[in-house]
């Protein structure tokens, strides 16, 4: 078997497969879609027809059982149900199934193929069985390959009614009807010049088999139409193709004249119906007696051919009239034996015939053909594309070296002319990305069968919407898209959309809704996909989170709900409280991003509980030419795309003193009372930069971190042409590719996520910039804030905020009371508890020395006790000693490793853990209750 | 002689030695271009030229080849060349000529050679006024020696 041929078929069949899968669940929702159905049984058939070639028998058997039944749903003698959708499904399924094991082994899956194929017949049967208890006549295959001549006959018959039925298409299936006209007529170009060729090398099975699927797939579609004139033309056409196939008979001038005969026959038939919408009276029944005697005796003929060189003239003039002038002979009134003798004879002078009537027929035919039926759109391999795209690439920065040239010249006309180049230089560039776009579609298209197939297993209901199927974006990222897209659509069905019983207790409705938007904004595709489900619980994701080491509790206790919810990206969180086939492993969410992030695109979610939850996702329109900002450091330029680009800072010499402030070595800028750590280029590059003068600041996004990237100039905007970099050098996060400036020099293209890894900025200690968020981060409100200061017993430093702190007392020893085993005063008519500081923090020393200590302390001096809470259920935390009230902004350092402490932080310039009150008061609460409830 | 196999080899010079690279592999022939250093990357990288509108990485030999660095003020060659991995430019010292050497006057290079010189040199040629030593391009430009020698610097 020819490998090339196979693997076209497989390809083109898969492609068939995605189309299919779509369109079934489109005709369950609206069983009386005609587009679609004619679509389906369009696809199903060239499968089928093809298969038939490569004698894939079990793939036929497959393909034809369901092409019956889709017959059945195409007269309309059933209506597709659930069942019947589902049994279409499953087909595809196997036929799928069968071409992943030919694509594989190269030959057929043998054996369970037959359940399906039984199952296929059966519906079909009882829906004739209906069917002809309705007195219905159906014609329930159109393409089995019977005897020729009864074939035809019975075809004859059916013209009228063929007739009838296509003049009385309406405008939805014309539409159908153009695109297959289209279709053919293209299809017919390719098989005029493939059958030439053929005739000179008889035994290009390739050629062969591309000229059986042409025609194969214009006699499926024409019988779906019912233009049965036309097939019956393209079926003695397509066996006598069987012949030529199976080696039966070699290629001969006959034959291929004949064939060329049929081209003609059937490109003027497709005029006629691109015209009257029928494919006329025409029967071409000297036509298709040529054919068929071939089909029937190409052998034969062969050797005749050699000895009946004298040709009867008068049988010559009578065919050539016939066709010539149209004239109607019904195969019906010649029979059998009559057509044949006639053709005997004139099988040798056949071609000339043929030729020469057929001429003034194409030609007519052509100019018959409206322009939008035949050159509406052509087919560019994308290769071709890809170069235009890279020349286009050349052209911008060619353009832009002009540009700078011309920069400073004084002729107005090279400056005119210069304009004129960048406008049109700019068009182009657009038109030919135009060429590359694909909309979106093509990989929503296979969502809704993923979410059938889901939402079934399941027992879900789940309705799909789409809005802005049409909007484009280019085809690479297309490709990128669809695993992503895929894996979201799985999990808002799997996890998002609830159970219909659950539904219906909510208020909702049963049927779940699964919207898939998609919109042009801002230069970026927007891609949203919204569940009405029961949204992220937050809660538990944060329980999950903990519990997985992912973040401490002190932390989640500060996050916004936000925040909480963009942690299911992040590596192996999972709410699902079961593994499913389908998801819960926790590794999706955190692949989608990265394949996100792979394409410069990003992704965020918005849910509410109860009511769904939304992922956005936003991609840049195109990859190839991307805006950029120039900056340099140590007389090197660098591009940093500007998807990335926040805002640009310039602080003056004599300002930088106070606006930068160090964190030991670490450099923050205050910006609008939001810490944003700096990251020097020249450091990060190792590169020798010079640090005077004034300092200019750009402000990057990298994943949802921000951090200023110190470069020693900013010089300008530029679009630039993104080439990538060798192997050896992918390696070096901080580039993500090269470009071409206008001087001709190459500069680098900075990946601000990479340098935020290298500089540490994010990534590793992702902890400390959630907290850094805004709302996340305790300092936020005001930026400056009153903390208490104490020092604990083991000599440390705690600041306590001090808008959470009752009153400061002191207390003798002898006050000092004990209720069970916790250590209570009586204060203000009521019971305190008191709890050392050392039970709410894990101290470091070992007990016994520390209670020593303490005992030693209390003989001393009064003991010092912070009062948090409200009247009447307060608590006092006893500290070593109270240091300090101080107003200060606080300088996030790390997060503590001491439970019970929200963060270290300097403050007055030494290092000082911060209290997580609401812990103390938890932790504090049940002490509290129990000292109550002895008293 | 044993004629039936001839080998051309582009020749330049490297320090005090005479190399070779399959003449197939050599797209052209270039004076010294104004290079893009690459920050962080393999010290043999030397940066990064524009050939036409095309990104070119140079490797520079002497640095993979571990010899002295070139004296300050001499600008090397590049002899541009394709590879599976893309265009190269390799920096040499000088350009010799095109020769052709049947596939019967070389050996083996003896087996005390050291470092990246022991992975990269093929064949000693033994011609009359030296010793051309040859190499494979597509080993050289390969991502695994291009960052070897980082390590190792």
């Amino acid at each position: 078997m020819d490998d090339d041929i196979l693997n076209e078929f497989l390809v083109e069949s898969r492609e068939g497969l995605d189309q299919l899968d779509v369109d079934f669940v489109v005709l369950e929702n609206n069983p009386q879609d005609k587009d679609t159905l004619a679509s389906v049984f369009r696809t199903i058939h060239t499968i089928k027809g093809t298969c038939g070639f490569f004698g894939l028998t079990a793939l036929e058997k497959i393909t034809h059982a369901g092409e019956n039944l889709l017959v059945m749903l195409r007269d309309g003698v059933m209506v597709l149900d659930e069942s019947t959708t589902s049994l279409l499904l499953e087909m595809v399924d196997a036929v799928r199934e069968q071409l992943e094991t030919i694509a594989e082994t190269g030959s057929e899956k043998t054996g369970d193929y037959h359940s399906i194929v039984n199952r296929l017949e059966q519906t079909t049967l009882e829906c004739t069985m209906r069917a002809a208890n309705k007195n219905t006549q159906s014609n329930n295959d159109p393409c089995a390959d019977s005897d020729n001549m009864n074939h035809v006959e019975v075809d004859t018959e059916y013209s009228a009614d063929g007739d009838t039925e296509s003049v009385a298409l309406d405008d939805e299936m014309m539409e159908v009807v153009k695109e297959f006209l289209q279709e053919s007529n293209e299809n017919l170009d390719q098989v005029d010049s493939e059958l030439v060729e053929l005739e000179e090398d008889p035994e290009n099975r390739d050629l062969i088999s591309s000229i059986f699927r042409s025609i194969h797939t214009i006699k499926g579609t024409c019988g779906f139409f019912a233009f049965s004139n036309l097939e019956k033309v393209t079926h003695v056409g397509e066996s006598l193709l069987v012949k030529l196939r199976d080696g039966e008979c070699r290629m001969t001038e006959d034959i291929a004249s004949a064939l060329l005969g049929m081209v003609d026959a059937v490109r003027a038939m497709l005029d006629e119906i691109s015209e009257n919408g029928s494919d006329g009276k025409n029967g071409y029944s000297k036509l298709i007696s040529t054919l068929v005697e071939l089909v029937e005796n190409g052998v034969l003929q062969r050797i005749e051919d050699k000895n009946t060189d004298s040709a009867d003239a008068k049988l010559n003039a009578n065919s050539a009239e016939s066709l010539d002038e149209g004239v109607i002979v019904p195969s019906d009134k010649v029979p059998p034996g009559v057509s044949e003798s006639i053709l005997d004879g004139k099988a040798s002078t056949e071609p000339q015939n043929q030729k020469a009537i057929a001429k003034p027929e194409t030609e007519l035919g052509r100019k018959k053909i409206p322009a939008n039926v035949v050159e509406a759109s052509i087919r560019v391999d994308v290769p071709v594309l890809d170069s235009l795209m890279n020349l286009v690439g050349e052209l911008v920065l060619a353009r832009n070296q002009i540009g700078e040239l011309v920069g400073t010249h004084e002729n107005t006309q090279v400056i005119a002319a210069t304009q004129r180049l960048n406008l049109i230089t700019s068009e182009l560039q657009e038109a030919v990305m135009q060429t590359r776009m694909q909309p979106i579609h093509s990989v929503w298209a296979k969502l809704p069968r993923v979410v059938r197939d889901l939402s079934r297993s399941c027992g879900k209901k789940i309705r799909v919407e789409m809005e802005g199927k049409s909007t484009e974006l280019d085809k690479s990222l297309i490709e990128a898209m669809k695993d992503p897209l895929t894996h979201l659509v799985r999990n808002s069905v799997d996890h998002g959309i609830e159970q219909p019983e659950e539904r219906i207790a909510a208020g909702k409705p049963e049927e779940g809704v699964l919207t898939l938007r998609a919109f042009h904004e801002g230069g970026q595709v927007h891609i949203e996909i919204s569940d009405d489900g029961k949204g992220i619980n937050t809660d538990r994701i944060k329980q999950k989170a903990i519990d997985n080491g992912l973040i401490t509790i002190d932390h989640a206790s500060t996050m916004t709900e936000k925040d909480i919810c963009r942690l299911i990206f992040l590596p192996g969180l999972s709410t699902a409280e079961q593994v499913t086939n389908i998801s819960g492993r926790g590794v999706g969410m955190d692949v989608v991003k990265t394949n996100i992030e792979r394409i410069n695109g990003t992704i965020d979610l918005d849910t509410k509980q109860g009511r769904g939850s939304i992922f956005k996702i936003k991609v840049p329109l195109t990859l190839a030419i991307v805006p950029a900002l120039i900056v340099s450091t140590a007389s090197q330029r660098f591009a940093i795309p500007q998807v990335n680009l926040i805002e640009l800072l310039r602080i003056d010499e004599e300002d930088q003193e106070n606006a930068i402030e160090y964190i030991q070595e670490c450099p923050v800028y205050r910006l609008r009372g939001r810490l944003l750590p700096l990251v020097h280029l020249g450091n990060e590059l190792r590169m020798d930069s010079q640090r005077e003068g004034v300092l200019n600041i750009v402000v990057l996004q990298s994943e949802k971190n921000r951090y200023g990237l110190i470069v020693e100039h900013i010089n300008d905007t530029q679009e630039i042409v993104v080439k990538p970099l060798t192997d050896a050098l992918k390696n070096i996060s901080v580039f993500s590719g090269a470009t071409i400036m206008g001087d001709g020099r190459v500069a680098l293209i900075l990946d601000p996520h990479g340098i935020g890894h290298r500089a540490g900025v994010l990534g590793d200690n992702r902890n400390n910039d959630l907290a850094m968020q805004p709302g996340n981060d305790i300092n936020n409100s005001g930026n400056r804030q009153t903390l208490l200061l104490v020092r604990t017993d083991d000599g440390g430093r705690l600041a306590i905020q001090l808008d959470k702190v009752a009153r400061l007392e002191q207390f003798e020893k002898e006050c000092i009371e004990y209720a069970g085993s916790s250590e209570v005063v009586q204060y203000r008519g009521q019971i305190l508890p008191l709890v050392p500081v050392c039970e709410i923090l894990e101290e470091r020393r070992d007990v016994a020395r520390h209670n020593q200590e303490n005992t030693d302390k209390e003989s001393a001096a009064p003991i010092q006790v912070v009062v948090f809470g409200k009247e009447g259920c307060q608590v006092g935390l006893v500290v070593g000693e109270i240091v300090d009230i101080v107003n200060e902004s606080i300088k996030v350092r790390s997060k503590s490793s001491r439970h019970g402490v929200l963060e270290t932080a300097t403050i007055q310039g030494k290092v000082t853990e911060l209290l997580d009150v609401s812990i103390f008061l938890q932790r504090s609460e049940s002490l509290a209750e129990a000292a109550r409830e002895v008293a | 002689m044993n004629s039936k196999s001839i080998q051309k080899y582009c020749t330049f010079y490297l320090d005090k030695y005479y190399f070779g690279i399959e003449v197939e592999k050599v797209q052209e022939i270039i004076k010294y271009q104004q290079i893009t250093s690459v920050s962080l990357a393999p010290l043999v990288i030397k940066g990064l030229i524009n050939l036409r509108g095309q990104i070119v990485t140079a490797v520079d030999l002497r640095c993979l080849l571990e010899l002295p660095e070139r004296e300050e003020g001499e600008s090397p060659m590049n002899i541009v060349v394709r590879t599976e991995q893309g265009a190269f430019s390799l920096l040499v010292d000088r350009i010799g000529d095109v020769l052709e050497l049947s596939n019967d006057c070389f050996e083996s290079p003896p087996d005390n050679l050291k470092g990246m010189s022991r992975t990269l040199i093929r064949r000693a040629y033994k011609l009359d006024c030296a010793l051309l030593l040859t190499m494979e391009v597509d080993k050289i430009v390969s991502a695994d020696v291009l960052n070897s020698i980082s390590v190792a610097a």
